[in-house]
């Protein structure tokens, strides 16, 4: 029998880093800013129900990029989490530091052990607090390191490029209509410096409210009412204005929360 | 791997296995104690002494569907509360009303609400109305054990359902049968005598102002004649909870609207204490 070849750790390590941001550098980005009201996710992305962007709690949602199912799995499993903590506590127990923390631990398990091979994703957890100065926006790279972000973040394909446009642009206490405005012009940039157009139907935009009266703050922002934002007419519409409402968003109150 | 969602650590294999999308089914296969149909009851000589919820009465109209409770828990012949909320939303389109043992009530509703809110998120869509009235069957049926030991649970559910276009009322029994009901239904104690109220005042066109006067009025009846359901408490101002659920979502009434409606009642049966009369032929 033939003795392996010896490879260094930090070679190893390397080799897998490498191979996980391959994956995740071939699809394209999302962006999570922050605004007056809330947090607001923009990806490129131009399925319905193939989602990006979901809720996992009354506060947090959650934003990925890379391979769908790795991450259809990871928010599955964050909102098994969520529901089975809130359940077992009360729901003001459930957090995204908390969240954040299990989903480290569970990228840095995988990153790390040479059985599996590394996940090819890179998440954003994010909780809209009482008020904008509470805001929590974590990202978490495909090794399992905890990044705490403010303002706005941007993961995938360009996430560089588009960050270092964001970080120029962002400011304190902008609209949503501002703050989806310039989400989408950082999208639109490619890696030459030319411009693209990207229409209502090829954005998935959701929220995390806080003016919102129900107890769930995630809200995706669809059709007309999107389209409405885009061509900058509802500056100061509040998202529940829509006549579109999404299906879902719930209960006002639970027994056990009074 | 181990169960264990208390501390932080690596999510264990069954967060991240593929499975259904019902909390309940993941309870069972990750944390079988935490469901209540789990539980073993000890042997008991006679029947468990607990707070009991009494009377809850529903009625559609052409725009959606009123769900509405009284405040009263009994114990024995005690009232053991003045001021409980028995008519819960079960999410955006929905709302479930329970008489019963008040306890195993109100922690059925809370799984109820997270079993609904679970798939909608797992999912990214709402479960059809039927499928939710069938997913509060199975619950009750798992309560079965219990039911039979005294410790009924027996909810009503009633929401708008959005591919018929259409407000609809679901009723129980303790074996989890569930029937559909048409135009009004009521639970609990007072429930005979809020029927009677409904099928005498109930028309097939009232306004949705018209419907929520109409359930108050079947729990006036309901408290004047059951000594479990406890009637508008106007000197401490702890009026019924009535909910309305139109294509709009789940809406509950405010304080200052509920006591209009009990007032007005409450003014006119000053004069004739057996409410409303209707029409001999």
């Amino acid at each position: 029998m033939s003795t392996p070849f010896y490879v260094s750790p930090q070679q190893a390590m390397a080799d897998r880093a490498e191979y996980a941001r391959k994956g995740i550098a071939r699809g394209r980005s999302v962006v999570v800013l922050q605004y007056t009201d809330g947090v607001l996710f923009v990806a490129e992305n131009p399925s319905r129900a193939l989602h990006k962007v979901s809720e996992i709690y009354d506060r947090i949602a959650f934003a990925a990029v890379g391979k769908y199912n790795e991450f259809e799995n990871l928010r599955i499993g964050g909102v098994r989490y969520a529901d089975l903590r809130g359940y077992t506590y009360d729901r003001d127990d459930v957090t995204a530091r908390g969240l954040a923390n299990v989903y480290a631990q569970t990228l840095g398990t995988i990153f790390s052990s040479a059985a599996e091979k590394p996940y090819e994703v890179e998440l954003i957890v994010a909780e809209v607090g009482p008020g904008p100065e509470d805001d929590q926006i974590y990202r978490l790279p495909h090794d399992g390191s905890i990044v705490d972000e403010h303002g706005s973040v941007a993961v995938g394909g360009n996430a560089d490029q588009i960050s270092s446009y964001l970080d120029q642009r962002h400011r304190d206490g902008m609209t949503l209509a501002e703050a989806l405005k310039l989400a989408v012009e950082s999208l639109t940039r490619d890696n030459n410096g030319g411009e693209r157009t990207l229409t209502a139907e090829q954005l998935e935009v959701a929220v995390l409210d806080r003016t919102r009266p129900q107890q769930r703050k995630f809200k995706r922002l669809l059709g007309r009412q999107l389209s409405r934002l885009l061509e900058g007419h509802a500056t100061d519409v509040s998202v529940d204005e829509s006549e579109e409402a999404a299906p879902g968003p719930g209960a006002d109150e639970a027994p056990g929360a009074s | 791997m181990e169960a264990n969602t208390r501390s932080i650590g690596r999510l264990p294999a069954a967060f991240l296995t593929p499975g259904s999308s019902s909390f309940m089914d993941f309870l069972g296969t990750h944390q079988p104690d935490l469901l209540p149909g789990n539980r073993q009851l000890p042997p008991l000589k006679g029947a468990v002494e607990a707070p009991h919820g009494t009377t809850i009465v529903a009625a559609s109209f052409p725009g959606g569907v009123v769900l509405a409770g009284d405040r009263r828990a009994t114990m024995g012949n005690v009232i053991a509360q003045r001021d409980i909320e028995k008519v819960f939303p079960a999410d955006e389109y929905s709302a479930v009303g329970i008489a019963g043992t008040a306890g195993l009530a109100v922690e059925m509703v809370k799984l109820f609400q997270l079993e609904l809110e679970h798939f909608e998120k797992v999912e990214g869509v709402q479960l059809s109305l039927e499928g939710k009235a069938n997913r509060l069957s199975t619950m009750i049926r798992s309560n079965l054990g219990m039911a039979m030991q005294g410790l009924a649970v027996v909810p009503l559910f009633a929401g708008w359902d959005v591919d018929r276009n259409k407000g609809r009322i679901f009723s129980y029994d303790v074996t989890g049968g569930r029937s559909e009901e048409h135009g009004f239904a009521a639970t609990g104690s007072g429930s005979v005598f809020a029927r009677g109220a409904l099928k005498k005042l109930f028309r097939e066109n009232l306004t949705e102002d018209q419907t929520t006067t109409l359930v108050v009025q079947a729990l006036y009846d309901a408290a004047d004649d059951d000594s479990a359901t406890g009637g508008p408490d106007l000197a401490r101002r702890i009026y019924p909870i009535v909910t309305v659920i139109t294509d709009e979502g789940f809406r509950k009434l405010t304080d200052a609207q509920c006591a209009e409606v009990v007032r007005a009642i409450h003014e006119r049966r000053l004069q004739e204490p057996d409410g409303p009369r209707a029409a001999l032929l």
